[in-house]
């Protein structure tokens, strides 16, 4: 079959671009754990101006689109004099974006650990702060996993719209390739089979973590 | 200040008020409404004292103040008026011309640590072992190593009766196990005193005897403690000092004998016979009472 044979040949020139991907994902995850942590506490927080700012910034990013969020960081940006190079434009956009939805899961996982823990973790001597820090948060994140999971392969799948800000990802790699070769069919064939061989594993490992934190708890 | 060094826990004229606001219905909302406050008094004028190496059970029916007491000995609770110090040192509050103000939360933080306190539901850490329970507070607050917390943690949850389940989570303890595990992580600490909110009432009947008997262990190694409870009989056996509590007020305190063998006060008597101690017909006479 010449479809097959056709598909599989594209794959070498495909897994070059996984490593951006890679680059892309876990950057951009990191920024979106310690951004949207640091989101959540401010919406907790006592401090009127700091919930204030989270909301803010929560509707501005649930409210436009992320691709039109990488555009603007990407091409719009330059025009007062902030150049980026596309794989951190790329980093910086999704970081943003999903630190605002990371921000809520951390929030209500924060607000799940059960009230009595706070008060032991004081009578026993906790200070707020640290009561915050070493007690209810390391809870929050065993109840965010799952969640926090299914965002991070989102993001992975989501890694696609940096084609348009010039990040030579999956999708980037195979327009080129098409324009070369016209081989419309097997290329895109083969650029979707790669995202699933990514993201099927990790849901996997998603479900297994899931089931580790719930037996914990 | 506390008079003499043996008072471990002196509290003085302590008033305290719950303020619930009522909800706010889009009607009253609309109108402008202010929201209407609902205002509790729970404690109103309590003093008590207890001495080093006492064990006072505070009776009373619910509503009467007895764990809100005890939660304001450590500041989970704040008060309005009076004053509560613990080994001399006032809780939760500095003194500012006669005014009580709040003190910072770390230092209320390092008053507690002299403090241990038992909850009703355990509280236990979930996402720590029992051993991970004990040593947390160790860790954390106490600054020790692993080892010196683990030194200290091991023989407390032996000395609970809990050395074969130190690997378990929460989860997989019984209730009875997880109250054990939560009185050796306040034990660890080694506080002066240790307060006891209901610690069985939410036990099913037959995980009680075990809790109480470790209660009944600390009690005889000289621990100061203060405990709240429904189980008289527990009560009557381990205190050396009962104190009846009633709608915000101490009504009346004394050894275990004379309360259970001759209360004084209508509370008391209505209390005892609600759970079989003296018969119905005594309570119901008025004629006894002092009020």
């Amino acid at each position: 079959m010449d479809f097959i044979n056709n598909t599989l040949a594209v794959f070498p020139a495909l897994i070059l671009a996984v490593p951006v991907v890679v680059q892309l994902a876990l950057g951009a995850m990191i920024l979106a754990l310690v951004l949207g942590l640091l989101i959540a506490l401010a919406r907790i927080s006592a401090v009127k101006v700091l919930r204030g700012a989270a909301v803010f910034y929560l509707e501005i990013i649930r409210g436009t689109p992320l691709l039109v969020q990488l555009v603007y960081i990407f091409f719009v940006l330059p025009s007062i004099g902030i150049q980026i190079e596309p794989v951190p434009a790329g980093i910086l956009g999704l970081g943003l974006n999903y630190a605002a939805y990371l921000s809520e899961v951390f929030r209500s996982a924060i607000l799940s650990v059960e009230h009595g823990q706070t008060e032991a973790a004081l009578s026993l001597g906790y200070t707020p702060t640290k009561t915050l820090w070493k007690v209810v948060i390391p809870q929050s994140f065993v109840v965010s996993m799952g969640p926090i999971g299914n965002y991070f392969i989102a993001m992975i799948k989501d890694t696609a719209l940096t084609s348009v800000i010039a990040v030579t990802e999956i999708l980037k790699t195979a327009n080129i390739l098409n324009s070369e070769t016209f081989q419309t069919t097997a290329i895109y064939t083969a650029a979707a089979i790669l995202y699933l061989i990514i993201s099927l594993p990790l849901s996997r490992i998603v479900v297994v973590l899931e089931r580790k934190a719930r037996s914990r708890g | 200040m506390a008079n003499d060094t043996n008072t471990i826990i002196s509290v003085r004229d302590v008033h305290k008020t719950f303020v619930t606001e009522s909800k706010r219905t889009m009607w009253s909302r609309l109108r402008g409404r202010a929201h209407v406050q609902k205002r509790v008094e729970v404690l109103k004028g309590v003093d008590l004292t207890v001495h080093r190496g006492e064990t006072v059970v505070i009776l009373g029916s619910s509503g009467s103040g007895k764990s809100t007491l005890l939660r304001c000995i450590n500041k989970l609770e704040t008060i309005e008026a009076g004053r509560i110090y613990v080994n001399d040192h006032l809780i939760g509050y500095e003194e500012r011309d006669g005014q009580l103000v709040s003190e910072k939360a770390s230092v209320t933080a390092k008053k507690r640590t002299d403090i241990g306190m038992v909850f009703q539901h355990f509280n236990l850490f979930l996402n720590k072992t029992a051993l991970g329970n004990v040593m947390a507070p160790l860790r954390d607050v106490k600054k020790m190593t692993a080892a010196a917390a683990r030194d200290l943690a091991v023989p407390t949850l032996e000395m609970v009766g809990l050395g074969d389940k130190m690997d378990n989570y929460p989860s997989k303890l019984s209730g009875g196990q997880k109250q054990r595990v939560a009185i050796a992580r306040a034990l660890a600490m080694e506080p002066s005193v240790m307060l006891f909110d209901e610690p069985t009432s939410a036990l099913d009947p037959e995980l009680v005897g075990e809790v109480l008997s470790v209660i009944r262990k600390i009690a005889q190694q000289g621990t100061t403690m203060v405990i709240v409870t429904h189980e008289m009989q527990f009560a009557r056996e381990i205190a050396d000092r009962i104190v009846v509590m009633d709608q915000g007020i101490i009504v009346e305190q004394g050894p275990p004998e004379t309360i259970f063998t001759n209360p004084q006060h209508l509370k008391t008597r209505a209390l005892l016979s609600r759970s079989g101690f003296i018969p119905k017909g005594l309570a119901d006479e008025t004629g006894l009472s002092g009020d």
